[in-house]
């Protein structure tokens, strides 16, 4: 990942930080930044979602279409996952400066959701064998300020919480062709269990010292950076980025942090997203548009 | 354990300045501003058919016949004698490229700086090679704009004992017309703190130095770690200047100290929430007004 640059003073300056346990945002090595989060903000998708920490702001939206299962895998549908990085987050992006970061990004979460404990694919499923759900997941990066696959991964998360598939009534096999009729009602969908979907954290290691949350400067002094997926207190995917090489000791440390906190963090997610659906219950037509 | 909070977007306050006197009105783009003749044109607008109208967004400023638009964002625009803080992008023959938050990246001739221990150059390759060890990219320095090119783009100096290469500290970046133009850009904050505000909106905090010992002409560097109290107060500092930037309050040494002040029965980390944020902007604007 290439970011703007820091003088070897301030890099020194913010390992000392990271030393003392105070870094330069006044935050501990275990805090994450304020974080904001809103659901339904695309009126066109099934499921949305916007999610900021701090100034890293991510916009997904799910749309489901209908589509033929793979034939090794007959009983489960699909996800695919799409990321953008838009040139205004960040200038590097510009042009297909972000393809790869993209990239980088889709193909960790689509490791991270293939894993059996983090998604039941088979709840996409229509009709074994010729039809299921087929989930589009875009995202969008809207503004980068470091820590991308967390937010990413809680932006997802919130979107599926929020998204609502219609309801099939019937799926008939006539002939070889099927037959779906679909309810007519708009508010008559099914959602998905939300419980198991995994989250990302970056653990990254700057010195002797892991952080979560790394800030944008952060991320430029660290060593190496780890991404595990966390889904219901077990690990489901592990991944480093950006380099570096890892002791074996410091992984055990790095993914013993990364499951204590993706607990405390999934729980406040799930309180949050259930405090929102009931405001926006009580509180009828409050159209939050996006832009305001 | 990890401090996790993530707020409603759809709750996240606004911040608005109900202090009565903020009734200035932001012009657009191609916006009449006045249809009287006798009106002298300035920055940021144009005539069109014997109207003043506007090239840019933002608040209209009359000096007596003179009227001009400050936009409300924009690159820094410098002027001779402006104190900056620049980036080293790249070295070329005889001098550096200096990002200055400008259109263009400014200058610093090899010529217009004063050489450690107050040395004198001698004119040969030999100087032009070692240019790196003074200045290496991506390092850090202040400087005085001692010309401005036809083409907008800077001559730097740093001729002066104040001015060179930057140490330990963090820099942010707001917005050049946030910056209030004072006689004196350097200050020594009462909390131990030293603070260089750039004209061009970069800022730099740093522990106090002691120019008259440790600069060398200004181009040394210590890299000791740096007190944890220190530490704390720059982190403060930092918070705080950026505070008063989303709030939009102008940057100066009171403003400054009014916020650190107000800041007090926080912990530094509770900076970061946006109503914290946006009580300390309010409470300073409301002092600097008493004390006008």
């Amino acid at each position: 990942m290439a970011y703007n640059a820091l003088s070897e003073a301030e890099k020194v300056f913010i390992l000392h930080g990271i030393q003392d346990d105070f870094r330069n945002d006044g935050r501990s090595r275990r805090d994450f930044r304020p974080m904001e989060l809103q659901t339904n903000v695309i009126a066109s998708a099934c499921g949305s979602a916007r999610f900021c920490i701090a100034n890293s702001d991510i916009l997904v939206g799910i749309k489901p279409e209908i589509d033929a299962p793979f034939p090794d895998k007959p009983e489960e549908g699909k996800i695919e996952f799409h990321v953008d990085c838009s040139a205004n987050a960040l200038l590097d992006f510009e042009g297909r400066g972000g393809e790869e970061l993209a990239l980088e990004i889709s193909n960790c979460l689509r490791i991270t959701y293939a894993s059996p404990f983090a998604f039941d694919l088979k709840s996409l499923c229509i009709l074994p064998k010729h039809q299921c759900w087929k989930l589009y997941v875009d995202i969008l990066i809207l503004q980068c300020a470091g820590n991308l696959y967390d937010a990413i991964s809680f932006a997802v998360k919130s979107a599926f919480y929020n998204l609502r598939i219609p309801r099939v009534n019937s799926a008939l096999l006539d002939g070889g062709n099927v037959d779906l009729v679909l309810s007519d009602d708009p508010s008559d969908c099914d959602r998905l269990d939300v419980q198991s979907i995994p989250i990302l954290l970056t653990i990254c290691k700057i010195g002797e010292h892991c952080v979560i949350d790394p800030s944008i400067d952060e991320e430029i002094c660290s060593s190496s950076n780890i991404v595990v997926g966390v889904s219901r207190n077990k690990i489901v995917s592990l991944k480093t980025i950006s380099g570096g090489s890892f002791h074996p000791d410091t992984i055990e440390n790095c993914i013993d942090l990364a499951i204590s906190t993706a607990k405390t963090l999934d729980n406040t997610l799930m309180n949050i997203l259930k405090h929102e659906e009931s405001l926006t219950k009580s509180k009828k037509n409050i159209k939050c548009s996006f832009l305001n | 354990m990890a401090n996790i909070k993530i707020n409603l977007l759809m709750n996240k306050a606004k911040y608005t300045s109900d202090l009565g006197e903020n009734n200035c009105r932001i012009y657009t783009t191609g916006e009449v501003i006045t249809e009287q003749k006798d009106f002298m044109r300035g920055h940021g607008t144009y005539v069109e058919d014997g109207l003043i109208k506007s090239s840019v967004v933002g608040v209209v400023r009359q000096i007596n016949k003179l009227i001009s638009v400050v936009p409300l964002k924009s690159k820094y625009v410098g002027e001779i004698g402006d104190v900056v803080i620049g980036r080293v992008t790249e070295i070329q023959k005889k001098r550096w490229k200096i990002d200055t938050n400008s259109r263009l990246d400014s200058v610093l001739l090899i010529s217009s700086i004063n050489l450690p221990g107050g040395e004198l150059r001698r004119r040969n390759a030999e100087d032009e090679q070692s240019m790196r060890k003074l200045l290496q990219e991506e390092d850090l320095l202040s400087a005085e704009v001692q010309n401005v090119y036809v083409d907008g783009s800077l001559s730097l100096h740093t001729r002066s004992l104040k001015y060179g290469k930057l140490s330990q500290g963090i820099l942010i970046s707001v917005s050049p017309s946030l910056i209030k133009r004072r006689k004196n850009h350097f200050h020594n904050l009462p909390c131990g703190v030293s603070v260089i505000i750039g004209n061009n909106g970069y800022i730099w905090i740093s522990p106090i130095v002691n120019v008259e010992i440790e600069g060398q002409g200004g181009f040394a560097q210590s890299l000791d770690a740096i007190s944890k109290s220190d530490r704390e107060a720059i982190v403060r500092i930092k918070n705080c200047v950026q505070a008063l930037a989303s709030c939009y309050v102008m940057i100066y040494d009171t403003s400054i100290t009014f916020a650190y002040e107000e800041s007090l029965k926080y912990e530094a980390k509770e900076l970061l929430n946006h109503d914290t944020m946006y009580e300390i902007g309010f409470n300073t604007k409301l002092k600097l007004m008493q004390q006008e």
